[in-house]
Order: C-alpha cells, then structure tokens, then sequence
C-alpha cells in the first residue's frame, strides 16, 4: 500500500494511542505501520513471563521506557504453587539492562526479585523512575538499599504487598540528600522501623509527594510530623493508628489532617483505636478510596467513619463493618464503585460477626454505580443473588467467596445455580467472575452462554462433570484466564477444547481427574501451549497414563518449554512422554 | 500442658466452650450433602462430592492421601479421619484470604485481649521448609497442627521419600542414636537466629518462636544436640 502520510506523522498519531490493544490493532494494518509501531512502542506488558522471550520482545520493540512483568499464576497468593515453581525476574533484568539503557519504569507482579536483580537495576539505567513490586518475593531490604542509593531520579517505590526480608529499616538512610524526585513510596508491608528522621528528611525534600504509604512501624503520634511536611498528599498510608488516649495527640493529628486539601484517598489503620478516628473527620468529605481492610474497629465507630465519606468511590472493609454498616454504607455512599469485604475470621466455622447475604442486597440496591465487589460471607441464596443481578446490571467483577465450600442455598438448601445464572444472564458487562457454594453443571451452562464478555473466571469445588469445563471453554469468547480447584473435570472436556486454550492466557487446574496421560496428549498437540504439570509427589510408579495430575497449568507461549522448572514440574512434550513410557515398560504393565 | 490446646481443637466436642455447649450439634457440623441426606456420614467432613461420585484428590493440608482410592475406601478413611482428627480439617488455600493478610490478621489478634480460643484459630503461622537434598521447599502453617506428633506426621508425608525421626527427650540414648544415625531429624531457627532441635520446648512456645524449619541429617545436628542432651538430664 503507498503511504499516504510520511513516516513522523503516523508515529506522531500513534504517540496518542496508549492501549496495547489499540497499539496492537495499528500493528496488523500493514507492514509499514507494523515497523513504525513497534519502533516507537514505550510501554510493554507481559502478562506471562514465560509466553515470550526477551529475546523476541528486544527485537520487536528496540526502544521501551516501561515494562510489565507477571509471573506466577493468581492461586499462587493462596499458597497453590509451591516454592520454587518460577517467575524469576533476573534473566529479564540482564536483558532489559543490555537493551534498553534508557527504561524508566518495571513493574512486577508475583516474581521472584531476589537483591541481585534489585541491583542490577539501581546501576543499570540511567533514568530509572518507577519501581512497583506487587506480591513479589525473594528479596531482603539490602536490595532496597541498592535503589535508594542509586537511582537519582526515582519516582516511585511501591513494595505492593511483598514478602521482604527484613534486615533492618537503614535502608531508607541509603536515599541521598540530594533526592527531591519522590512522588510515591510505598512501604506498608515492612516490618522493621525505618529511621524516623531520615523518613521525615525525606518527606520534606520531595515537593512532589503525593502517596505516602507507611508502615506499621510508624506511630500514631508521629504522624502529624510527616503530614505537616507533605500537605500535598493525595493517598495516605497511616502506621500503626493507635496510641494512648491523649488529648494533644489528637488536637495534633487533627490539626494536621485539616492542612491536607488534596487527600483523597487512605489506607493502613493496623491496630486501630476507634478514639482516634474523629480526627479524621476534616478530609472525610473528600475521599474517594478507603482501605480499611486491616482495621479491626468494629460498629459504631467503623459504620460512623464510613458514613461521613459521602463521596467514597471505592471501600475495602472488614465484615465488622455487618449489614447495619452496609446499610448505613448504601444510604450515604452514592458514589461507591467498589466493594470489597474481608473476613476477619475466615477460620471459624461459626459466624463472629452480624453479616449475611443482606448487607450485599442492600449495597446493590443503594448504590447505582457499583461495579466491582469482593464479598466474604458465611451464607447465601439465590434469591439474594438474583436481587443483586436484577439491580446492578452494570456489574463488572463479582466474587463471592461463601466461605464454606459447597455451601448451598441456606433458605432453600439448593444449588445456587439459578443466582449465579442470573448475574451472568442480567450483568452482560461482566468481565470478571469467582463463584463459591453449592455449585452444579448447571451453573455452567448458564455462564457458557451468557458470558460472553467474560475475561476471568475462578471455580472451586462446583461441577458434576466435564461438562460443566466444556460449556465454559466452548460457550466464552472473551475468556482469557481460567483457574479451577477441586472439581471433578476431567480429560474429555479439556482435550475436546484444546484449541481455545491458545486463545487464552492461562489455564489453572489443581485437584480435578485430569490424568497424566491427557496431559501429554494435550502437549503433543499443541505444542504453542505448556502444558506444565506439577506433582510434588514426582512421577506416578505405575499405570502412569491413568493417574491424575496434582496441579495443571497451561499457558500458550512463543517461547517454548522453559527452561528453569524445578524438580517437581514437567513440561508434557515428546520428552516427557518418553519417560513415562519407559517407567510403565519397566514395571511390565 | 496440651489442655489448652485440646480445647482448641475441639469445637464440636462436648467439651466445647460456654458458648457452643447450648448449641444443637448438628447446626454447628459443616454440612455439605443434599437435602436429606444422612447429616451423620456428612459430619465434619468437607470433601464428600454432595452426589456420592467418586472423590478426587484432595487436599486437605497433607493429612490425607486420596488418590486413586475408590469409593469405599474413601468411606472408611473418612470415618477413620474422624476418630483421628476431631479438630476441623483445614483446606489448604481456602478460603481464599493472602498469606500477607492473614499473618497481619494474626499478629493484631494475638495482640488483642480477644479470649484464648479465638486467639489460636484465628490467621496463620507460615514458616519455610526445607530439606537437605530435597529440591523444593514448602511452607507449613504451624497453627494448623496442635502437637510434634502431627507437625511430624505432615513433614513426613511432605518429603515422604525421607524418614524423618521424631525426637524423643525422654530417651538421652534414643536421642543420641538418632543423631548418630542417617536418619532425618527437624530443627528449626528460633527469632533469636538460634539453630535448635524441633521438640525441646513446649509446642506453644515453639509456635511462636519457630522462623524456618530445615530437616538435616542426624550426624549434621550434632552439633545441636548438647543442649538437648541438657534438657534430657533435667527432666530424669
């Protein structure tokens, strides 16, 4: 095709597109606009390390400033992956730090980071900016010491909820005097008291400050020293919220609260003293997002705080807060997008709390524009869920997690399929799906043909029958990942629907009937999937084809098998298939 | 010593705290059958697929090792559970609440003047294992189990291709056989950094110290014994 417009002012329109998506749609136009794509892509996400190289990724695309990384597979936060499985970000620094000198920012979710890596990057980039460490791991705060000493212009440090371990808080002396670039730092999950004067030194020598997460270390009382400092903020983190009860201390932190304008949004409240709340009550009006999901204040003092956020958009809150609370929470929260509720005590069989399938009921019917919710209950019916439906069609994420598995309609003691069925069926939007409680094929068949925008979807101890995986794999287009536990889905409906699994990110399957045997099948004919089998127990001595696998996961690549898998992890190819072959010759089956 | 931890472990026992004993049991057993069905074999057990089809694995935090059993079998192994095990079974990764959450959790509770049962159920201890010559770690929650027996009862069936020898304090030659031995003993780093033998103080204690756990051959842990071997001349 002739160019109608030189080669600047195509890359020029393409600087505005900022979706992949979009940036991806420009590149398969034509062979002209594919090279002058990928020469000036900035951003890359990579949401499966192991679906490509970076080799591949280097080549395509020689100038990158920001890069995504993700690793392990979501049930990995639920402690399903074993140690040890993968996600190492190393070989991806040493590449990133030969190719693109100039890269900005790395964020990283469920990696393993380990000092080295954390290194290699505080030396390797000349204007590193941005460091986001989600649910990662494997690192200590030597490595943080490395990127507070060494990279000048740093602008955000988010440790996200990492596991780090922690030597001890000097890290944070390592930032120089001279850094004022600061505009995010993030350190809720340390444990170790970082040096409070270096802290405030910090805070008040970056102008640009605008999140401040702190971590438990940090009291109550000194807070009013950093807000002070830095009445610019617009997200907070407290520490620990609570001290002795002492009228100066409140006057200060009150006093300190009502020089912060542009607050919108807080989290933290680790130990919280519910006395202390009011003072708060200056920014209440203005904030947007509140996480007071580790704050274990109970009703009143939690339902009055809520209640004077009139314009709350997003709650995360532990079920202390009841159904009086949502209630209370429907009335005067209009605004609420998203909802999301913890357990406090997610191992007592009983209920510790006044919290039931009502409080979502009420929220559902209070709230216009809420779209998201996370809910942890200990009991649910389908009535309940098809209210929900019925009012929120304009739902978009939806996880319920009743927290005893298999539990059925509590009123009617049926399967709550109908309920289910009907939020697939009502929420057409809906992009984001975990289902929990008595759960039949049914159910399935419903989301197979309804959900047709339905990108995630998380099953645990439902299903009758591979037919229940087949109308899922055959019925959504849109589904990208799928993670399953401890259903009774087996070989058929998996190798029937080989095929869409290279239509998808990834497929998780822990304690199903899928066999050995299907697993290598599927492997050999597909060989843009790896097909990943972990068994920690090793191979099975006997009737190997038969035996079913521990943990399956499946994820399409252009990489090919990977080449880091520990001892408990096999990639289902020709190789595998050989040495299954030779274990059942040896035992004469 | 194990009193307080029994009362823990047993909620639906008659025993049961003030609160529960008004209870009808029945209400308080996690029911996962049909309608009708029979709320006996249901009882405590959360894996029973509610239509009687053949179970498939399970994973119940290493106590149990389903696979390839049939359905009678798996009858008699749970009313075995049962007898064995009155504590509820704990499914691994469900519910579905982050590791980071529920140390946090934990740590406020055990903080909180909340009463002495509530403070062992709630949230987790998770705490490195390794093995010397195994490839793979794991993590264990020490809060799932209520004594050295059961904790070693889990090690084993972790590394199941290793024995691994519990030690007996009571026993100084016993003790001093197993260290001489090729068998596998467990120790554990204590929050003072301390290398020490798994066994040597009260299992609460041990709970709440216990960093890492590492099961190194008997010879290697030499070196640990004296201090054991202190403990043995002090009880005899």
């Amino acid at each position: 095709m002739a160019q109608s417009f030189p080669e600047d002012v195509l890359e020029h329109v393409f600087s505005f597109l900022n979706y992949d998506k979009d940036r991806n749609a420009v590149s398969l136009v034509c062979k002209s606009w594919y090279e002058i794509e990928r020469l000036c892509r900035r951003r890359i996400f990579i949401g499966n390390c192991y679906a490509v190289s970076s080799e591949i990724v280097i080549r395509r695309f020689p100038d990158v400033r920001a890069v995504e990384l993700k690793g392990k597979p979501h049930f990995a936060d639920f402690n399903l992956v074993p140690e040890g499985w993968g996600g190492y970000v190393y070989p991806w620094i040493v590449s990133l730090a030969r190719a693109y000198p100039w890269l900005e920012e790395i964020k990283l979710k469920r990696m393993v980071v380990t000092d080295e890596s954390l290194e290699l990057i505080s030396k390797s980039f000349k204007n590193y900016k941005v460091l986001v460490l989600l649910s990662c791991e494997g690192f200590t705060t030597d490595g943080l010491a490395s990127i507070a000493a060494n990279c000048r212009n740093l602008r955000e440090l988010d440790l996200g909820e990492s596991e780090v371990e922690d030597l001890s808080g000097h890290w944070l002396s390592h930032f120089p005097d001279n850094c004022t670039s600061l505009v995010s730092l993030n350190i809720s999950c340390l444990g170790s008291e970082v040096s409070f004067c270096a802290l405030e030194r910090l805070v008040a020598r970056c102008p640009n400050l605008k999140t401040l997460r702190l971590n438990r270390a940090v009291p109550l009382e000194k807070l009013p020293n950093l807000l002070c400092r830095a009445p610019q903020l617009v997200e907070l983190g407290t520490g620990a919220y609570s001290a002795e009860i002492q009228s100066d201390i409140f006057s200060n932190l009150a006093e300190a609260f009502l020089g912060c304008k542009q607050l919108k949004g807080l989290s933290g409240f680790w130990d919280v003293v519910p006395a202390y709340l009011p003072a708060m009550y200056s920014v209440c009006s203005r904030i947007t997002s509140l996480n007071l999901s580790y704050a274990t204040a109970q009703n009143p003092d939690l339902v009055h705080f809520v209640s004077q956020c009139s314009n709350l958009q997003r709650l995360w809150v532990l079920d202390y807060i009841e159904d009086t609370g949502l209630e209370a929470l429907a009335a005067s929260c209009k605004d609420l997008h998203e909802l999301r509720v913890f357990p406090s005590d997610p191992f007592d069989a009983e209920a510790n709390v006044s919290l039931t399938e009502q409080g979502l009921v009420a929220v559902s019917e209070g709230c216009p524009k809420l779209q998201s919710v996370l809910y942890f209950c200990r009991q649910m019916s389908n009535a309940a869920l098809v209210a929900i439906a019925r009012n929120r069609p304009n739902m978009i994420r939806f996880r319920l997690c009743i927290i005893e598995p298999r539990a059925p309609d509590y009123l009617t003691l049926e399967p709550l399929d109908t309920g289910f069925g009907a939020i697939v069926e009502n929420c057409k939007e809906l992009r984001r799906l975990s289902m929990s409680g008595l759960l039949t094929d049914r159910v399935f068949e419903y989301i197979g043909t309804h959900a047709k925008k339905l990108e995630m979807l998380s099953i645990a101890f439902a299903g009758d029958s591979d037919s229940g995986l087949h109308h899922v794999l055959s019925g959504c287009e849109s589904l990208r990942k799928l993670e399953i536990r401890d259903c009774p889905f087996g070989d058929k409906a998996l190798l029937a629907n080989a095929t869409k699994l290279e239509t998808m990110r990834s497929l998780w399957m822990s304690s199903c009937s899928v066999s050995f045997g299907a697993c290598k099948l599927l492997g050999q004919k597909m060989p843009r999937l790896n097909v990943e089998v972990i068994n920690e127990r090793g191979l099975p001595d006997s009737r190997p084809e038969s035996c079913p696998v521990e943990k399956l996961y499946v994820y399409r690549t252009i990489a090919g098998p990977r080449v880091d898998m520990p001892g408990f992890v096999w990639t289902m190819d020709e190789h595998v298939s050989s040495r299954l072959s030779r274990v059942t010759e040896r035992r004469g089956d | 010593m194990e009193v307080g931890v029994m009362k823990m472990v047993n909620m639906l026992s008659h025993e049961a705290q003030g609160k529960k004993e008004k209870l009808d049991l029945k209400e308080t057993e996690l029911r996962l059958g049909l309608p009708g069905t029979d709320g006996e074999i249901m009882g405590k057990n959360l894996i029973m697929n509610y239509n009687g089809k053949r179970g498939y694995q399970e994973t119940v935090d290493l106590k149990l090792n389903l696979s390839g059993m049939d359905q009678t079998d798996h009858h008699k192994e749970k009313n075995l559970q049962k007898e064995k095990t009155p504590a509820k079974a704990q499914v691994v990764g469900w519910p579905p609440v982050r590791s980071f959450r529920k140390n946090v959790m934990a740590v406020q509770k055990n903080g909180s003047e909340e009463t002495t049962d509530k403070a062992g159920m709630g949230g987790a201890t998770f705490v490195k294992v390794s093995m010397d010559g195994a490839p793979y770690l794991r993590k264990v929650d020490l809060k799932m189990y209520t004594s050295y027996q059961e904790l070693f009862d889990a090690l084993g069936k972790m590394f199941s291709s290793f024995t691994i020898g519990m030690i007996d304090f009571m026993n100084e030659s016993k003790l001093m056989d197993l260290l001489n031995g090729s068998e596998y003993v467990p120790t554990y780093e204590d929050k003072d950094g301390d290398w020490m033998l798994v066994g040597d103080v009260p299992w609460k204690m041990f709970v709440e110290s216990c960093k890492r756990l590492r099961i190194m051959k008997g010879t290697e842990a030499i070196g640990l014994a004296p201090r054991a071997m202190e403990k043995c001349k002090n009880r005899s």
